[in-house]
């Protein structure tokens, strides 16, 4: 999610510590991974909201803003990603995503979370997860797309 | 009256496509696939995004020393948290 070991650690380190002041509070409603994910996430989500990026919960972060979701999909196929796309650029393209539509690519697409474990996890509805990975997938492909044109210009 | 899937608009396939692609199911041989280029290229640039995904990132395991500190930051807790 921040793509930087050593705040990953760091936030590792809180979430231990978020997870020994509150573990008095898991009243056993969920499975104890599930509360366990969510509030490590809320840790991450935190985190990101006080380096200025605009998240404040779990719920806005599934939301993004009306300018940061995905340009529509069946704009004229100008461009086809051909099978193949560079490493970095993609690493690049995901920093940039929306942290709502990251958090679920990653669980989904490069963790390998099934939408149910997601849902849970998340505590919003499968058809929420399955919608938020295809908007995710849309705007990294909208990133993606844009990508070649932006060295254009260089 | 149902609408056949051959005569979906790219709009009603694309708005079903988050359903479709999470059941698992191939859509290789979808109607609509079938007969649309341009929804054809998106599935197929959806299709490659997630697998190049999967190939992202491999999963690390956090250094020992992390553990460490983690348990060393606990007991400092414990020990503010502690009557005097």
């Amino acid at each position: 999610m921040v793509a930087n070991t050593a705040e990953a650690e760091d936030l590792t380190q809180e979430a231990f510590l978020q997870l020994y002041r509150k573990i008095g509070t898991f009243s056993g409603d969920s499975a104890f991974s599930t509360w366990l994910h969510r509030m490590a996430i809320n840790v991450v989500l935190m985190h990101l909201r006080k380096k200025g990026l605009p998240v404040s919960s779990l719920d806005e972060a599934m939301e993004p803003a009306a300018d940061e979701r995905p340009g529509r999909g069946f704009s004229a196929p100008d461009l086809n990603l051909a099978g193949s796309i560079d490493r970095l650029v993609l690493e690049r393209a995901i920093a940039t995503l929306p942290a709502g539509y990251r958090l679920i690519f990653i669980l989904h697409d490069i963790k390998g979370y099934e939408h149910n474990e997601i849902a849970s996890m998340l505590d919003c509805s499968l058809g929420n997860s399955k919608s938020q990975l295809h908007k995710a997938r849309l705007k990294l492909r909208d990133a993606l797309r844009a990508y070649p044109r932006q060295e254009d210009r260089r | 009256m149902t609408e056949e899937p051959d005569n979906l608009s790219c709009a009603a396939f694309q708005a079903q496509l988050p359903e479709l692609i999470g059941s698992g199911v191939p859509l290789v041989f979808h109607p609509h696939i079938q007969s649309c280029e341009c929804c054809r290229a998106l599935l197929a640039d959806l299709e490659t995004i997630a697998e190049a995904a999967r190939n992202l990132f491999p999963i690390e395991e956090p250094p020992d020393k992390l553990w460490k500190q983690i348990e060393a930051a606990i007991k400092s807790q414990k020990n503010c948290s502690d009557p005097c």
